[in-house]
């Protein structure tokens, strides 16, 4: 009779799902991510969800706190030599892969050279770097060929490519193909076998990782894990369907709050909605190659005619959430300043129309790319074209999937041979915040390794001497020198500054709201 | 069987070239926001989309004919398996929906060509232009909006596989069935009415009321029995479409299956992807009509092959 019992109650348990009670309850954070994970290679891809997985499983040298100042991470100490060309850092003691082996210097110097042949900034390293060796088991050296000032900010930049550090036998993949194994040092080992593409990831706590004593800060500081699992819930994409899941209490946090739902959500008990530390920037990108942005005077007065509030107010909608800002280096960085900025800050439709006639345009069609599946971004490009006619030019505002549009914008094709004229973006501010990592200011004409190609070698000059500079305060002055120049030869138009809106469930204690990237540590439920 | 061959070539070669006609590089969708343009072209001669397209559509072809559809550009995964993880879901919106769909629009066409012209007629004849007329994500939000987040009976979103037990799997489907099979009542009551309504004026209906059979055994074994074929065939094409058509009840219901996944697919020009849906979609339509064929014979024995 008890047997049978037994049986028909397992019965009942398998058909209805119940949970089998030999299990213990784990604490499982569920997120729903900005957007869909499918390159697990942070190295490979700038893509920031790529970047955000990155940081779940992997460690870094040095992090970027809340003030965006670059504090140790794995490193534990280190010393520049008198002339700032030898770089020795020592790792902290106790780092371990999760596969159990000891992290050491080798892994590093193999990570980053890995990182140096991908990333922008790295690459811009490396012309600096002659040596990079490991010393001792838990050491490495970086020799210089002469002095760099962005050493440790290149080290310690918090968002793509981040300089992550990975075993040598991963490491040494060959930088043009993707990694197979995801072995890393941080707070969460990424469950291979559990990750559906499109359907969800997941990570389990790192029981052997040791956290800085220091409080968590951005990037840097202790990475304390208090849930036994992060479940990234990758099918979730529908705007809607996120909001009702995190009302319902069926996800924790969502990652990505749509404009239009943000004070609606503001008013549920349950929800708590934040905004992110640091910004994004939004810019409008000239083609310098083609008519008639070959010609400065006409990009001139196109910075003359864009005034940043229709754009945010176009975009954004919500005043809570956007702010104009002057500088190309987003406002609230220790390089955002408006050194230089009159010609857009101070611009206005008049003196636009003024400049365009003075520059001899000639009534070439400016081919504007429109996404219109990209609803962060989708109005700039409307706005652009209508100040852009009230100045005087002539738009053609070409609608295409964002797919299409990052195909077409690496094309050098003159417009009218399905090349264009402008297009928008948004940066999130640690892309953009100093000379180096900007990747609108890099002005080598065709050989610019971003979309657009300006040319101007005054503009490269004071670009490589903000890098050799070492002095805090210069490096200040210079990168407003740098930026001065740039709005003089207009290689982009920032076009304002907005923060996104999170939101989670108030049950959710300790969630780092920074914006240097989407970070999972320190947070309880 | 055999014409079904040269159905899927010419698919597969319309799907290669359309593919490489349409705008958009997956090369620079790869490589992410900030990667320069020798990074991108590094990526497409990785991909070997830097090969002249015949080339290419040779090295996909002899895979293909190895039951190998291709490793996916954007996930690093076989297509196979990328198939192989969505199908269950996908599967099982379809049949929970289509099980919905003719257990409720069946007897309602019956009934309303039995009383035709009556109350229930016209009210089933209005619902029918209300199924097809509203979208498939209204009903969907509506339908959240009520059952799950003012009453708290049913999940917002989710999938869960059928191994995790049969209740949460039902749970977790009765929403997007009953969104998706809105418009699948529709079509198929209306067909259903059509049919019964021309059947219950044959010679044969009006002799068996002449014998004295109750109603309901007209109905049933004499009026729906002959008119079956036009009702399978709709539903066979009803099953057929919901296969690769769900992608909006996908997305609106967080399901991750094959609708969403070839959305996913075609937004980032995952060309081997798209590919083996496209193939994969075909040989379901291929399947299904055959199954409609054959079920022919059953309900009608007139017919022979």
């Amino acid at each position: 009779m008890n047997l049978k019992r037994t049986l028909v109650a397992l019965g009942i348990t398998v058909a209805f799902g119940a949970p089998i009670s030999l299990a213990q309850a784990q604490t499982v954070l569920t997120v729903v991510p900005h957007s869909n994970l499918a390159i697990l290679d942070p190295i490979w891809t700038t893509a920031y969800m790529s970047r955000n997985h990155g940081y779940m499983i992997y460690d870094t040298l040095f992090g970027t706190d809340e003030n965006s100042k670059i504090q140790p991470q794995m490193v534990d100490t280190w010393t520049v030599s008198a002339d700032k060309k030898v770089y020795d850092f020592k790792l902290r003691a106790g780092l371990e892969w999760h596969d159990g082996a000891p992290v050491t210097g080798e892994d590093v110097v193999a990570s980053l050279d890995r990182w140096g042949k991908r990333d922008a900034m790295g690459g811009a390293l490396m012309t600096f770097v002659a040596k990079m060796e490991a010393v001792g088991k838990d050491g490495f050296r970086i020799t210089l060929k002469e002095p760099a000032g962005f050493v440790i900010e290149a080290l310690g930049k918090p968002s793509s490519n981040v300089p992550f550090i990975m075993p040598k036998r991963i490491a040494e993949t060959p930088p043009d193909k993707q990694i197979t194994e995801y072995i890393g040092s941080g707070p969460y080992v990424f469950q291979k076998d559990e990750f559906k593409p499109g359907d969800k990831a997941v990570y389990t706590k790192f029981a052997k990782y040791v956290p800085r004593k220091e409080k968590a800060s951005g990037t840097a500081g202790g990475k304390q894990v208090h849930v036994d699992k992060v479940v990234w819930n990758l099918a979730l994409r529908d705007y809607q369907a996120q909001v009702n899941a995190l009302v319902k209490g069926e996800v924790d946090i969502i990652e990505n709050v749509p404009f239009q739902h943000y004070e609606t959500l503001l008013k549920d008990k349950n929800v708590d909605v934040r905004k992110t530390k640091i910004g994004l920037q939004y810019m409008c990108r000239f083609n310098h190659l083609h008519p008639p942005f070959n010609n400065v005077k006409v990009r001139q007065a196109v910075l003359a005619s864009f005034n940043q509030r229709p754009f945010l107010q176009a975009q954004v909608g919500v005043a809570d959430l956007y702010k104009p800002c002057p500088s190309m280096f987003a406002c609230g960085t220790p390089y955002g300043v408006a050194t230089g900025s009159d010609i857009q800050s101070k611009g206005n439709m008049k003196k636009a129309q003024e400049l365009l006639k003075a520059s001899g345009y000639d009534g070439t069609p400016v081919v504007i790319m429109k996404p219109t599946d990209l609803s962060s971004i989708d109005k700039l490009p409307e706005v652009a074209a209508q100040l852009m006619r009230q100045a005087g030019l002539k738009v053609d505002l070409q609608a295409m999937d964002w797919q299409t549009l990052v195909s077409r914008r690496a094309k050098k094709d003159a417009p009218k041979d399905g090349g264009w004229n402008m297009f928008c973006t948004a940066w999130v501010s640690p892309d953009i915040d100093n000379p180096v990592n900007n990747a609108a200011l890099p002005a080598r004409g065709a050989a610019t390794p971003w979309f657009g190609w300006p040319e101007d070698a005054k503009l490269e000059e004071l670009r490589k001497a903000f890098m050799m500079e070492t002095d805090e305060k210069k490096k200040i002055a210079m990168a407003g020198a740098v930026q001065a120049r740039a709005f003089e030869v207009a290689t982009h138009a920032p076009v304002g500054e907005y923060t996104q809106p999170l939101a989670g469930r108030k049950t959710i204690k300790g969630w780092m709201t920074h914006g240097l990237a989407h970070t999972y540590w320190n947070i309880s439920k | 069987m055999l014409a079904t061959i040269p159905v899927l070539v010419i698919v597969a070669v319309l799907v290669f070239l359309l593919l490489r006609i349409t705008p958009g590089d997956p090369a620079a969708i790869l490589a992410g926001d900030a990667a320069s343009t020798e990074q991108i072209e590094g990526i497409r001669k990785t991909l070997g989309l830097d090969q002249p397209l015949p080339v290419q559509f040779g090295i996909w072809a002899l895979q293909m004919v190895q039951g190998d559809l291709g490793e996916s550009y954007y996930y690093k995964v076989r297509v196979t398996e990328l198939i192989a993880q969505r199908i269950e879901a996908t599967f099982s919106l379809a049949l929970v929906t289509i099980v919905v769909a003719v257990l409720i629009s069946v007897p309602l066409g019956v009934i309303a060509a039995w009383r035709f012209g009556g109350w229930f007629d016209r009210f089933l004849m209005g619902f029918s232009v209300f199924g097809f007329s509203v979208p498939v994500f209204i009903v969907g939000y509506l339908l959240v909006w009520l059952v799950s987040l003012k009453l708290g009976w049913l999940p917002v979103q989710g999938y869960k596989r059928i191994d995790a037990g049969l209740w949460p799997w039902i749970q977790h489907l009765v929403l997007p069935a009953i969104t998706l099979s809105v418009i699948y009542i529709a079509l198929i009551a209306r067909v259903t009415r059509a049919s019964v309504l021309e059947a219950l004026g044959e010679d044969y209906i009006r002799t068996a009321r002449a014998k004295g059979l109750p109603e309901s055994r007209v109905l049933i074994k004499h009026a729906l029995a002959n008119a079956a074929v036009p009702i399978v065939t709709v539903i066979g094409i009803g099953i057929a479409l919901l296969i690769g058509g769900v992608v909006v009840t996908e997305s609106v219901y967080a399901i991750p299956g094959l609708g969403r996944l070839t959305v996913d697919a075609v937004l980032a020009r995952d060309f081997p992807t798209i590919q083996g849906l496209i193939l994969f979609f075909s040989l379901i339509y291929v399947g299904v009509n055959l199954l409609v064929d054959l079920s022919y014979v059953v309900f009608d024995p007139r017919i022979r092959y």
